[in-house]
């Protein structure tokens, strides 16, 4: 593996039953990339990060990490894409919810000690929403509930952060807000981000790489030689096309 | 007090002490079950205990020698007939229910001796709980609770958000099972508290009160927990003294704290 990645996939095939759902897809990612991962509904994306984060076996091929530490689950953190779902009467807190993003560093039995506590509180401290850490989180607004999701993934200090459409449930300013905060992660921490989403103006704005996937891989590279080349023309609308690269320069 | 004089009755002692530990243990699964929609789970191998019960007085065994492993096999069953064939978890919780009763009814019919025996575990018997039983009972309360405790956040976690859970690590196939199997022995115990119409009560009541009132997981699990023993000392104390049937006074109680629990909330 190229000490400089920090991700590698290599031929990566993946099934469901006889549907090929990602087909013979390989790209490798350095420490601090960010990438868009773009491509029309059923091209396979949400199968793609569900690989990585082990989820889903893949049917052929390999998928390497290069972290510091062994344990491969403490260094990924996940945003998944369903905080609208949050049942009303689980009576879970803040605090609660974001101590289950330290359970990957801990073997059985599994209990949590003051100093992860403090690590909680200080991630929240981060994410300006300390005061909430005693309340019910089925109680918060949707972008509230967006940071506590994404305080659980920063709180065991990852190396890389995978969200799956993690503006769906948000309002435009709670939007922007989200979107800005994961430019300081990337920027300031250097941590790789990996970003489906449907929102094309915020890749052309926030990431410097991208991946166009349809089962296969149309595109990956930087984001400046896709916006000037031919592919794009092929694979965007007109109007999500002038977004990308209105937003990119 | 001259009240309180019912408390040296061995009986009395037997029924608190193994009635406290099958409903704290009943609960605290239950809490569990509830926020994972399987609360039915219990209603299910309860049927299923039925027959496996019937099995177990049509062979001439002490019945719950039978019933432990029987019943294990049925929370294994409606676990994998849900993941293997195309069948949700409801369904395959109802056929393995149903099998269990027909099982019982087709032996009863065939012993044409135990009926009696038999129909007395519809709706349990803990006043007339035998040492042995209030051994057994503590005993598998202690296993149920002590393997709650050990993986209280991998089944928080898995409960919460399975598919996130598995991204930290938490091996949720395995979480799914240790909880079958855990409602699979409370079930057992349960049967001879409340009988085998109203296990589900034990499970569900607590669980769904603490839920009411509660402002954090953990507290869910505390309330969770006082609720069905207090359920059980003044279910046990109100049948007593008004001559009814001690199991579904047991129940009533759980109703009536539900009650409350919904005033207070509303409040």
């Amino acid at each position: 593996m190229n000490k400089k990645n920090i991700l590698e996939i290599k031929n990566l095939s993946i099934k469901y039953g006889e549907f090929l759902a990602v087909d013979k897809v390989s790209f490798a990612l350095e420490k601090g990339d960010f990438i868009g991962i773009v491509g029309p509904n059923g091209a396979g994306k949400s199968t793609l990060i569900k690989s990585i984060l082990g989820l889903l076996k893949p049917s052929s091929g390999e998928i390497n990490f290069n972290f510091d530490s062994k344990n491969i689950f403490s260094k990924i953190g996940y945003l998944p894409q369903k905080t609208q779902n949050i049942s009303n009467i689980f009576p879970v807190s803040v605090e609660e919810t974001v101590v289950m993003g330290l359970l990957s560093q801990k073997k059985f039995p599994k209990f949590f000690n003051k100093e992860d506590l403090i690590k909680v509180e200080k991630v929240l401290k981060k994410l300006k929403i300390g005061n909430l850490s005693k309340r019910l989180i089925y109680e918060l607004s949707g972008g509230q509930q967006q940071r506590v999701f994404l305080a659980r993934a920063l709180v065991s200090d990852p190396e890389i952060l995978i969200f799956d459409e993690p503006s769906t449930a948000l309002d435009p300013k709670s939007r922007n807000e989200f979107f800005d905060l994961l430019k300081t992660l990337n920027k300031e921490k250097l941590i790789t981000i990996i970003l489906i989403t449907h929102d094309t103006g915020y890749i052309g704005s926030y990431a410097n790489r991208l991946l166009y996937l349809d089962t296969k891989l149309v595109f990956f590279g930087d984001i400046n030689d896709y916006c000037k080349g031919e592919k794009m023309d092929s694979c965007f609308e007109k109007s999500d096309k002038h977004i990308i690269w209105h937003q990119h320069n | 007090m001259e009240i309180f004089n019912f408390l040296q009755y061995s009986f009395i002692q037997k029924a608190f002490l193994a009635g406290s530990f099958v409903a704290l243990s009943c609960a605290l699964l239950g809490v569990f079950l509830v926020l994972r929609k399987m609360s039915l789970i219990g209603e299910g191998l309860s049927h299923f205990s039925f027959g496996a019960i019937a099995f177990g007085l049509f062979l001439g065994i002490y019945p719950f020698y039978v019933a432990v492993p029987l019943v294990l096999v049925g929370a294994v069953l409606i676990l994998k007939i849900s993941e293997k064939a195309k069948v949700y978890g409801d369904a395959s919780i109802g056929m393995v229910s149903v099998v269990g009763i027909a099982c019982a009814v087709i032996l009863a019919s065939l012993s044409k001796g135990f009926n009696v025996d038999l129909f007395s575990y519809l709706f349990g018997s803990i006043l007339a709980i035998r040492d042995i039983e209030v051994v057994f009972s503590i005993i598998l309360s202690v296993i149920v609770i002590a393997i709650l405790y050990f993986y209280y956040f991998d089944l928080f976690s898995a409960t919460f958000d399975e598919e996130y859970s598995k991204t930290t690590g938490v091996k949720t196939e395995k979480i799914n099972l240790v909880l079958t199997v855990l409602t699979a022995l409370t079930v057992i115990m349960s049967v001879k508290v409340v009988g085998v119409m109203l296990v589900s009560a034990l499970l569900i009541f607590p669980a769904t009160s603490a839920l009411q009132i509660s402002n954090n997981f953990k507290n869910t699990f505390i309330f969770s927990g006082i609720f069905a023993i207090l359920s059980v000392v003044f279910g046990i104390s109100f049948s007593y003294f008004s001559d009814l049937p001690a199991g579904a006074t047991i129940v009533m109680v759980n109703a009536v704290i539900f009650f409350f629990c919904f005033l207070y909330k509303k409040i």
